[in-house]
């Protein structure tokens, strides 16, 4: 049987998805179903002096309002979380509704149900609400500084917490002796996960069961079961069932636990009906957590060679008014233990502020703190390789964790399992025609045109699959890191895993029924994946952090090689031979030595149910759950070049190439995991040229729709050249890595190097991102 | 996005919609939604009528006469890109409506409601300015056409009437040996321009005997730029980049992504550069 491992096989998702009938929770209606809509703050800062509902409660049609009042008289916990703690971590509450003080535009201070969407909104318009406004602060760095507006009295200063990775005695010392060193204040930029499909929930609670059913859009639907009844709404977890139906994108948003969706799930509670509520964009945009948003100022130290002695980081991240679900991990654990990047660095330390402002809540966004770093080293890299004459890829390749290497313990707590980072940038540099680009480049800079080109490497490292539970505990996690899968073989042998990796929009459904197919040597036709429901799925962290095929498709490989097992005590009795003389091989278990002694996955898979001919010891069935918690997380890597034209005289910036080498470990299904590099590349390359979120001075967010805040378009893009090394990963069945993140990863800093890399003759050296051409011109034009 | 509640009423002809909009204070009139419904939807408009004329043949088409080409209010930008009659007498123009939004805005936006609506980022008002353009109003008082030069008022305000409906724009044909160029600087989350330049130049014997440049996205109106320096030259490159930086704006309008100083750098270095296009084409 031909394999299906690593093989393109078409996305069964798209048929239902591209003809439209893919159910978005938007799309689900209930009998007797009622629509809520929030009331927001106008202001970033204010205190809530009254609120007067009475306007929009009489008209017809309206069901309730309700207010933090309510809130409390329900006798909930009534609060929204944060599920990572540091040491020293200031955890100011985060209720659901505001009681007395807004603390970013867009905070939810009431809500309104009525018998539709429409009128909804006509009545939360009629919530008269009397704000006493406050002086705000919405920039990480104004936040610090002295006598800064406090976000909350709990934490003076505005900081969340102070943080610190390595060893900075060492790093002073390297720099006390640097032949070179080379330093960078930079801006990462703060992004809108933009998700296709705004959030959306359908609460449906039924006081006669006292059971509550929400459908939402999740990326972790247990992980919001238990954070709704635990924190929230105070409900017995086994009395709530979540289910995320099709769900359009996160790339991190629809991790975390919001306000709003909890809001909803009261309502329901009070009026005893279904409750729906979906996001307009506008408020996606104000209230789902945004992305990166940090200060830093970084710097490096080479000796006389050309070989990092030293790093030094420190960086004001932002938090914004509350703390999110996975918010102080982000920027530290995520973070600052990515600075060693491809590179043997002896002497590494990282300072992180956690810094709360006067915005929405910042938490993961695709890459998650990973971007971050990467941007850091490898910004930091391009100054090196200028400084020491030794240019962009000579100071990198000279600088590599060498082959032989690994396992290579990090001065920041990773340690790599695996890697060999020559081959991806010489592949890269082959694909690109480095040589000829570099003579181009030459010749438009001798015959003095406005149009430059310019060429950027970034040589990344991944860390994804947040693992071992036990070792995320003890950095803070309040959640375990590993994954469940229950493999079920119907007596039939065709088969139905439930995953508790749940999709959204990735692909799982056909990533892995390949890996059921491939290890069972049945088609992947046979095989059915359910996710995205705690009724039906036992338990379940979630996807995010490039985890799902890491770690939940060796959950389903540890069930399929229990079931294989069993399969092999169930035949060795049928054939009369003993269990450890068989072997399973393209969906038969044979005798070892005489091939005509065999039983197919069928007749095994029919007779654990009938159970008539069958061993005294062994129970019937023929299925297997099972919890995998990874040893390691697994480290992709890769070298991205991007090429650039830099009109001058404009400031306007034309993508020419772009090049990835990744090596994502073995590879599932080739066609998905360009396709993840693809979005990621455009997430990546947006955050560089086009992304921005902006709030001015009072706290109000001025990019907030898409009239002004740029999501890279088709036509803005140009086709990506990839290709791809492999190192598979040591520590887990399937050798894979993870490829959801790398393209947003890996892409910044190319596009930013390249873009330096053509301005060099104006002695140029950073560009705070995005890269707008107005940006561009300045700095061209001192 | 849910607009407040309207009434929607269709109109079957040009006098209907006349009527309703006397019937009706404050209603508005629709053409192809594209800039009324969103605004609608972020409750910046809320009109208590809605009067649909989008279903107008009467007030669609393209046709030539008489040295100019009379362009139907509801026409859309996509077949206005597309026209053959505009392509022989007015080139510029169907390259401006080719640069707005995507398929989809083309397929249903107008000229009429695009510059009725007047965003200072349309790519259509700088042609119909450079192109010396008339724009044709109907009221129940009977008929009157404005020089598009003083039709645009200010940011989102026109000359239009609150009882008057945009019937046509008449657009006089370039002439021979005129070449015209509309260069957009696209802003790249709203796809409008952040500056739109339009130029043509007449060319005889070697010599440019006219020439025009209107800059869109610099000013809340159409900026016209005194290019008659190039005149009796022979539109060398440095006296066409001499006379694109005439281009002045008391007041240029900025945002996040440009600033007011910005937009009229790039006004003048895309004027120069429409201006070269068009004497290629001349
Ligand atoms: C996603 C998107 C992208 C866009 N990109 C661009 C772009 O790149 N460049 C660009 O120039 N434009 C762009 N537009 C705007 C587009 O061109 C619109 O179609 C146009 O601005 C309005 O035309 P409409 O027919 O849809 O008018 P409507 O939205 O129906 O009306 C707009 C206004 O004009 C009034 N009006 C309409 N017709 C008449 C009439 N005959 N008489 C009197 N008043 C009238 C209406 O009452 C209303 O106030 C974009 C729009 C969208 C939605």
């Amino acid at each position: 049987m031909a394999r299906v491992l690593g093989t393109s096989i078409k996305r069964r998702e798209d048929p239902a998805l591209i003809t439209g009938r893919g159910k978005y929770t938007d799309d689900l209606q209930a009998a007797g179903m009622a629509h809520a809509a929030i009331v927001r703050s106008p202001y970033a800062h204010a205190r809530i002096r009254g609120i007067d509902t009475s306007a929009a409660e009489a008209l017809p049609g309206v069901l309730a309002v309700l207010t933090a009042r309510d809130v409390a008289a329900a006798g909930i916990p009534g609060v929204v979380p944060v599920g990572w703690l540091l040491p020293d971590l200031k955890t100011p509450a985060h209720p659901m509704i505001a009681a007395d003080t807004v603390r970013h535009v867009g905070d939810a201070v009431a809500v309104v149900v009525a018998e539709d969407r429409y009128l909804a909104r006509d009545a939360a318009e009629r919530v008269a609400v009397d704000y006493e406004p406050l002086d705000a602060v919405a920039d990480v760095v104004a936040a610090l500084e002295d006598g800064a507006p406090a976000v909350h009295e709990e934490a003076p200063g505005n900081v969340a917490f102070d943080w610190e990775i390595g060893d900075s005695e060492s790093v002073d010392a390297a720099f006390a002796s640097a032949a070179n060193t080379v330093e960078l204040d930079l801006r990462n930029n703060r992004l809108i996960p933009h998700a296709i499909e705004p959030r959306a929930v359908l609460a449906s609670f039924d006081s006669s069961t006292g059971e509550m059913t929400i459908h939402m859009t999740s990326q972790n639907p247990h992980v919001h079961r238990l954070l709704m009844t635990l924190a929230s709404l105070g409900m017995p977890e086994h009395k709530v069932r979540i289910v995320a139906p099709e769900v359009g994108g996160g790339f991190g948003s629809k991790i975390h636990h919001y306000a709003d969706e909890a809001i909803v799930g009261l309502c329901s509670m009070k009026l005893d009906r279904p409750v729906k509520w979906a996001a307009t964009r506008t408020e996606t945009n104000l209230t789902d957590a945004h992305g990166r948003d940090h200060s830093t100022h970084c710097a490096l130290a080479l000796d006389a060679d050309g070989r990092i002695t030293g790093l030094r980081v420190d960086t004001a991240a932002a938090m914004g008014a509350y703390l999110s679900t996975f918010a102080p991990a982000v920027p530290t654990y995520l973070y600052g233990t990515l600075m060693s990047g491809q590179y043997d660095i002896p002497a590494i330390h990282c300072h992180v502020t956690g810094v709360f402002t006067h915005t929405a809540p910042v938490d993961a966004y695709r890459g998650a703190g990973r971007p971050e770093a990467t941007y850091v080293v490898e910004r930091l890299m391009h100054l090196a390789g200028e400084a020491t004459g030794l240019g962009p890829v000579e100071v990198r390749r000279r600088n590599f964790v060498p082959a032989d290497a690994f396992p290579y313990q990090t001065q920041v707590a990773l340690a790599y399992d695996s890697g060999n980072y020559g081959p991806a940038m010489d592949r890269a540099l082959e694909m690109i025609g480095y040589d000829d680009l570099r003579t181009e480049q030459a010749s438009r800079r001798g015959n003095g045109g406005g149009k430059l080109i310019g060429i950027g490497f970034s040589s990344y490292i991944e860390a994804c699959g947040l693992a071992p539970s036990a070792v995320v505990g003890s950095l803070g996690a309040q959640a375990g890191q590993w994954e469940s899968a229950d493999v079920r073989v119907h007596p039939t042998a065709s088969v139905t895993v439930y995953t508790g990796s749940s999709s959204h929009g990735q692909g799982h459904e056909t990533t892995f029924s390949q890996i059921v197919a491939d290890k069972l040597g049945i088609a992947p036709e046979a095989v059915e994946v359910i996710h995205g429901d705690t009724d039906l799925v036992q338990f379940g962290m979630g996807t995010y952090g490039s985890r799902s095929a890491a770690v939940g498709g060796s959950a389903i490989v540890k069930s399929v090689e229990k079931i294989i097992e069993k399969g092999k005590k169930i035949a060795a009795h049928l054939l009369e031979a003993s269990a450890e003389d068989l072997e399973f091989e393209d969906g038969s278990f044979r005798v070892a030595g005489s091939p005509d002694r065999a039983l197919a996955l069928g007749d095994v898979a029919l007779q654990a149910y009938l159970a008539h001919n069958y061993p005294d010891d062994l129970e019937p069935g023929l299925s297997a759950t099972s919890f995998y918690d990874p040893a390691n997380f697994t480290y992709p890597f890769g070298t991205h070049v991007c090429v650039v034209e830099v009109d001058t005289e404009t400031g306007s910036i034309d993508l020419l190439r772009y090049a990835a080498v990744d090596d994502v470990g073995n590879v599932i299904n080739p066609m998905i995991v360009d396709g993840q590099l693809h979005g990621g590349l455009a997430q990546g390359i947006g955050q560089a040229l086009w992304e921005n979120a902006v709030y001015d001075d009072s706290g109000q967010l001025v990019s907030g729709s898409l009239m002004d805040y740029a999501v890279p378009k088709i036509h803005n893009l140009i086709p990506f050249e990839l290709d791809r090394t492999t190192t598979p990963c040591p520590h887990n069945p399937l050798g894979v890595k993870g490829v959801g993140e790398a393209g947003a990863i890996a892409s910044p800093a190319a596009v930013v190097n390249a873009v330096v890399d053509a301005l060099a003759p104006f002695g140029i050296s950073h560009i705070d991102m995005p890269l707008t051409p107005e940006k561009v011109w300045r700095a061209v034009n001192g | 996005m849910y607009p407040a509640q309207f009434d929607y009423r269709r109109a079957g002809s040009v006098d209907e919609a006349l009527g309703l909009l006397q019937e009706h204070e404050d209603a508005k009139l629709m053409a192809g939604g594209h800039s009324l419904i969103p605004m609608m939807k972020l409750r910046l408009a809320q009109p208590p009528v809605v009067i649909d004329i989008g279903r107008l043949d009467e007030l669609k088409g393209i046709a030539e006469a008489g040295g100019s080409v009379r362009v139907g209010s509801l026409t859309t930008h996509a077949d206005i890109a597309a026209s053959d009659v505009l392509a022989a007498h007015c080139p510029v123009l169907a390259e401006a409506a080719g640069h707005i939004g995507d398929a989809q805005v083309r397929n249903r936006g107008t000229i009429g409601g695009n510059i009725a609506h007047a965003d200072p980022g349309s790519d259509i008002p700088p042609v119909l300015v450079l192109l010396g353009a008339s724009v044709h109003l109907q009221s129940p008082s009977g008929t009157r056409s404005v020089a598009a030069g003083d039709f645009f008022q200010d940011l989102l305000m026109t000359d239009v009437g609150e009882d008057e409906i945009l019937t046509h724009v008449d657009v006089p044909a370039l002439g021979a040996g005129t070449g015209s160029a509309y260069l957009k600087f696209e802003h790249p989350a709203s796809g409008y321009a952040v500056v739109g330049a339009a130029a043509s130049v007449t060319v005889q014997n070697g010599r440019c005997t006219a020439a025009g440049l209107v800059v869109g996205g610099v000013g809340a109106v159409p900026t016209a730029v005194d290019v008659s320096s190039l005149v009796g030259t022979d539109l060398s490159d440095d006296a066409i980049a001499a006379a694109a930086s005439g281009l002045d704006a008391e007041d240029p309008i900025g945002d996040i992504f440009a600033s007011g100083d910005y937009r009229v750098h790039v006004g003048k270095v895309y004027g120069k550069r429409a201006l070269a296009a068009a004497r290629d084409r001349a």
